[in-house]
């Protein structure tokens, strides 16, 4: 058994790379796979480890059925089954055969489950009483509130525009095409967006730019074929714990790939890696120009590639070419060594895996900094063959479908607004008229949705799935937004969130494990969540809900035939696959019923390549053609959109752009007012707003409320210890809370984004001190993908109560790992203990058969060392000495 | 020579679309990206005057008198709305577009005198000017629906 509190990663199972006869044959084209004989080129040498957790009192054997599904907690897509006893879901169990975690689960899939069975779900419809109040009502009468006022704002030209929807990354594909549908044939309004926007708007936007259309280039098996991970901004031990697991195998195992991180903090990750570059929050880009610099000038880059499968080198070369690493040392403030170090990480290995994530997405300069990523692997040509893999992830479990379902800033399957004959074929497969789809200009993103609704010309926005009033930036004035007298809101969601207190509507809706749909991981797998259970009360699924607005609204086809012409998951899921051929998000090779075998299936996947895709552009070609990209491009220091002619001008031809831009400061840099840089992000216990984590007794109790990151100099000047209540300013508000002080960069102030209301049964901070990250961040965005920038702001800090004997609720675990010895472990004790079973064959097993219980394999003592703090720079090493593989790992010479 | 009228001309152009970009971007500060991007645009246009100083001294020496009505202002003050945020953009769009077509005349101008330096200036900066342009547009582009037909 193992406390994956104290434990997310849970036991190391270490392992190496495949033979050079599997990598081969890995590269292979996929129709040559095919014919391969078993399973050879598709094999992954990573260990099988079953994790599992059950309600206490109840064992596997008692367990009534085990449904498939995968995580709606983060954005891995791990695969798992759920235990129902009685008609209650009573546990998890990780599946052995899946190709994205072989079994294993992350600590919120584990735990979170129990919020599903919280007594406080919404089990009716709310709508507001005589008195304002919010009373509960039958589902006709809410619906035909949101039916009437809807009718009486679409009559008159122009009545498009009044509508808003802001939708989630915690749907299903199913939910989100059938919204893109009603918003988009419907009503026929551009103002649709997902809280996508906030986590992966960046990683749509970089990949179009770079590649001519979305779609993640790699392979999770990158992982195992890798010699170089490079993790930018990407605090992948509390993203997503079963990817960093898998890395984490790789570096025990034998000849480990070498490991470069840049963050500003000390997370795990930057513990792990050979190279931890903590830049100065909002440099990335003089970073990025400085690498690409040395890649170049050192003639570290492949010419043949550049030659054959890129445009703009030249302009690139210009761009970084003052850029040297002295530059960047002196803007980004890290050692001009450590820079050269990094450079030499990336130009000398054979195979590179980079992941982003929202240390570059959320920060200055979003879109370009992501693209410097993709420009180092087409330098390098380190693209479509195994281990040479990329990905921009995805901060949301659904985020890919809400992209490529069109149910946000896209339009579906990939299309491109701006190309007539793209609308032509939405058209035709939806029988509209294509004036109908608004497509004049790009789907109106998130932050410009309330600013419409702000000046009163959006009235009816209505929220599915997410808590803007937790976490979009300037809580104080989105509060403002929601509470418009003007502005008819409907919330669907789970609970009460601080959103739905402000609503007009609220809609009781059903989640994972009581509904059935299909999502997408980063690596392009796509899996199906089977319904295991009943919703409590009258709650209903997201689609059903929107199904039965379409029919209430009446919206009808060129033919006066209903619009929406589908009334189940599986219907809706063959409607996105006639929507989804020929692009590259191409679903047809999929079903229901192939969903249901061992493993999740990577698009594309079509009738003519039924086992999927593993790596996108193999032959170096991209989706840059005219008539088949996403996007026309953007200039990535304005968003200026280029035209068809600009484009076509460049006669792409299939060859990917090297996009380049010159380092520009932030908007919003550190003064003598605001002297320190305010960073936000996660902790791995919670995931979002905490609807659901702070619902897990387990997950709640590890990091129960909100704490400050201080660096132990910042600290010390200020005058503050462990644990003294802190507050928080920016010129937007202010926040309170205990002080952890931790290995953050000299400077930076981080506070977790995840802290609310809703426990103090309130929508805002009211009359007491805010504890909200957002309540200090700015109203700005990258000026191409539109994502808020989240990761700098302008703060100072002041002390306002000391300790007083209470240490910061922060956690042990992850970055907020305490410099004071006096903090106890997080720890979840009994309550969490989950077991784990290790496989023997070096593929994922089949569900329980060639899984066994082993001991004997012991748990990385890395993994406990990492909990203390590296001794600060100068001082003589302490554990970072032990911290070599060499030193700690267990070797298991049975799986190498 | 009359070189030296449409350089001040243009110097002067750039000068005040730089105050221009300042103050609209400042007026619509509840719009962060028309704010944050007419900063960094403002920032452009004095760079574009200060790389045309030394030809505007330069040349001035070997020029005659100014002639009458060679300047025009374009911006008279921002405006509030969604409306009026359309008709700022709409000025600011104007105001490049002199500029715009002032730097092709003293690009042809330049290759008349020979002159790689000014040559060299006018490359880089009219590039820049461009994109000011479609970025102008762009944002045009994605406020007037709403703002024309939608909003009351």
């Amino acid at each position: 058994m193992s406390d994956r509190i104290a434990y997310p990663w849970g036991s190391r199972t270490p392992y190496g790379p495949p033979a050079v006869v599997e990598r081969l044959a890995a590269s292979l084209p996929g129709r040559l796979k095919d014919v391969l004989p078993g399973d050879i080129g598709r094999r992954s040498p990573w260990p099988v480890r079953v994790d599992t957790f059950l309600e206490e009192g109840v064992g596997e054997e008692d367990v009534d059925a085990w449904v498939q599904a995968a995580s709606l907690m983060h954005s891995n897509g791990d695969a798992m089954d759920i235990a129902v006893k009685d008609g209650r879901i009573v546990g998890v169990r990780g599946r052995a055969g899946d190709r994205v975690n072989h079994g294993r689960l992350d600590p919120k899939d584990l735990y979170g489950w129990q919020a599903n069975n919280s007594p406080d779900r919404l089990t009716r419809p709310l709508i507001r009483g005589c008195g304002g109040e919010l009373v509960e009502t039958d589902w006709d009468t809410a619906m035909n509130l949101i039916v009437a006022r809807s009718k009486e704002l679409l009559d008159g030209p122009g009545g498009w525009g009044h509508f808003g929807f802001y939708t989630s990354g915690q749907l299903f594909l199913e939910e989100y095409y059938t919204l893109g549908v009603i918003g988009k044939a419907g009503i026929g309004t551009p103002h649709m967006d997902g809280n996508t926007r906030l986590c992966t708007a960046t990683a749509a936007a970089a990949l179009k730019a770079s590649f001519g259309t979305d779609g993640q280039p790699g392979s999770y098996t990158d992982v195992d074929h890798c010699d170089a991970i490079a993790l930018w901004g990407h605090n992948v031990a509390e993203t997503q714990t079963v990817l960093w697991a898998r890395m984490l195998d790789r570096r025990r195992g034998p000849r480990p790939p070498a490991m470069l991180a840049v963050d500003p903090r000390e997370t795990p990750v930057a513990r792990e890696a050979d190279v931890h570059l903590a830049i100065r929050s909002g440099t990335n880009m003089a970073l990025m120009n400085a690498l690409i610099h040395v890649l170049i000038d050192r003639g570290r880059y492949d010419e043949r590639y550049v030659r054959a499968h890129t445009l703009g080198f030249e302009e690139l070369q210009r761009t970084v070419a003052e850029c040297t690493p002295t530059w960047a040392a002196e803007i980004c403030d890290v050692p001009v060594r450590l820079i050269e170090q990094a450079a030499e990480l990336l130009g000398s290995c054979d195979r590179l895996l980079s992941t982003v994530l929202q240390g570059f997405y959320q920060s200055n300069q979003a879109t370009a900094a992501a693209c410097q990523v993709n420009n180092i692997h087409l330098l390098r040509g380190m693209l479509g063959r195994p281990g040479a893999g990329l990905y921009q992830m995805n901060g949301q479990p659904t985020a890919q479908n809400t992209r490529e379902a069109g149910a946000d800033g896209d339009l579906p399957g990939m299309r491109n607004w701006e190309n007539p004959e793209h609308i032509r074929r939405l058209a035709e497969l939806w029988n509209v008229d294509p004036s109908v789809i608004p497509h004049w200009a790009p789907p109106t993103h998130a932050m410009q949705i309330f600013r419409y609704a702000e000046q009163g010309s959006i009235k009816l926005l209505w929220v599915s799935a997410t808590n803007p009033a937790v976490s979009l930036p300037d809580l104080a004035r989105i509060r403002r937004i929601l509470a418009r007298d003007d502005l008819f809101l409907v919330v669907q969601d789970l609970f009460l969130t601080e959103t739905a207190r402000f609503a007009d509507v609220v809609l009781p809706a059903a989640t994972w494990g009581e509904k059935q749909g299909t999502f997408t991981s980063v690596d392009r797998t796509v899996h199906l969540a089977d319904k295991a259970v009943e919703p409590p009360g009258e709650a209903r699924s997201d689609l059903d809900i929107f199904l039965d607005y379409a029919r209430r609204m009446d919206f009808r086809d060129k033919d006066g035939a209903p619009l929406i012409k589908w009334h189940d998951p599986e219907s809706a899921f063959e409607a996105w696959k006639a929507c989804s051929a020929g692009r590259p998000c191409d679903y047809t090779g999929i079903t229901y019923e192939k969903l249901r075998g061992e493993s999740g299936v990577q698009w594309p996947c079509t009738p003519a390549a039924l086992r999927g895709t593993e790596r996108l552009y193999a032959g170096g070609r991209f989706n840059t053609d005219p008539d088949y990209c996403e996007t026309y491009g953007h200039d990535l220091v304005t968003g200026a959109e280029y035209s068809e002619e600009q484009y076509r001008a460049r006669e792409p031809r299939g060859r990917a752009f090297l996009q380049a831009a010159p380092y520009q400061p932030s908007p919003e840099v550190p003064g003598q007012e605001y002297p320190l840089l305010l960073t936000t992000g996660r902790t791995v216990y919670h995931f979002h707003t905490r609807t659901k984590t702070g619902r897990a007794p387990q997950l709640n109790d590890a990091a129960p409320e909100p704490w400050v990151e201080l660096s132990p100099g910042d600290a010390s000047a200020m005058g503050v210890s462990e644990g003294d209540t802190v507050r928080v300013e920016s010129p937007r508000g202010a926040l309170e809370a205990r002080a952890r002080v931790c290995g953050t960069r000299p400077g930076v102030v981080f506070v977790p984004f995840h802290y609310g209301y809703w426990d103090l049964d309130d929508s805002g901070p009211g009359d007491r001190a805010a504890r909200a990250a957002n309540e200090l961040t700015i109203t700005s965005w990258d000026p191409v993908s539109k994502q808020p920038v989240y990761k700098v702001a302008a703060v100072r800090v002041s002390r306002v109560a000391e300790a007083g004997g209470t240490l910061s609720a922060a956690p042990t675990v992850g970055a907020a790992a305490p410099h004071d010895p006096r903090v106890p472990p997080t720890a979840g004790g009994p309550a969490a203990e989950a077991s784990e079973r290790f496989g023997t064959s070096g593929r994922p097993g089949h569900g329980g058969a060639g899984v066994q219980e082993r001991s004997g394999l012991r748990r990385d003592p890395g993994d406990r060392e990492r909990f203390t703090p590296r001794q600060p720079a100068g001082e003589p090493a302490g554990p970072a000495a032990e911290d070599q593989p060499e030193a700690r790992v267990p070797r298991r010479t049975e799986e190498e | 020579m009359h070189l030296a009228h449409y350089l001040g001309l243009l110097h002067r152009s750039q000068t005040e679309l730089a105050r221009a970009f300042r103050e609209i971007g400042e007026h619509h500060r509840d719009e962060p990206d028309v704010y944050h991007v007419c900063e960094r645009l403002a920032a452009q246009c004095d760079d574009h005057a200060r790389r045309l100083e030394p030809f505007v001294r330069r040349y001035s020496e070997e020029a005659p008198q100014e002639p009458e009505r060679l300047h025009s202002t374009l911006f008279s003050g921002t405006r509030s709305g969604g409306l009026g945020l359309l008709r700022d953009l709409h000025d600011l769009y104007l105001m490049a577009a002199e500029c715009d077509i002032s730097w092709t005349v003293i690009g042809q101008a330049a290759q008349g005198a020979r002159d790689t330096g000014l040559l060299e200036v006018v490359s880089r900066c009219e590039s820049e000017t461009a994109t000011q342009m479609t970025w102008l547009s762009t944002r045009m582009k994605q406020a007037a629906p709403q703002a024309l037909v939608v909003a009351s």
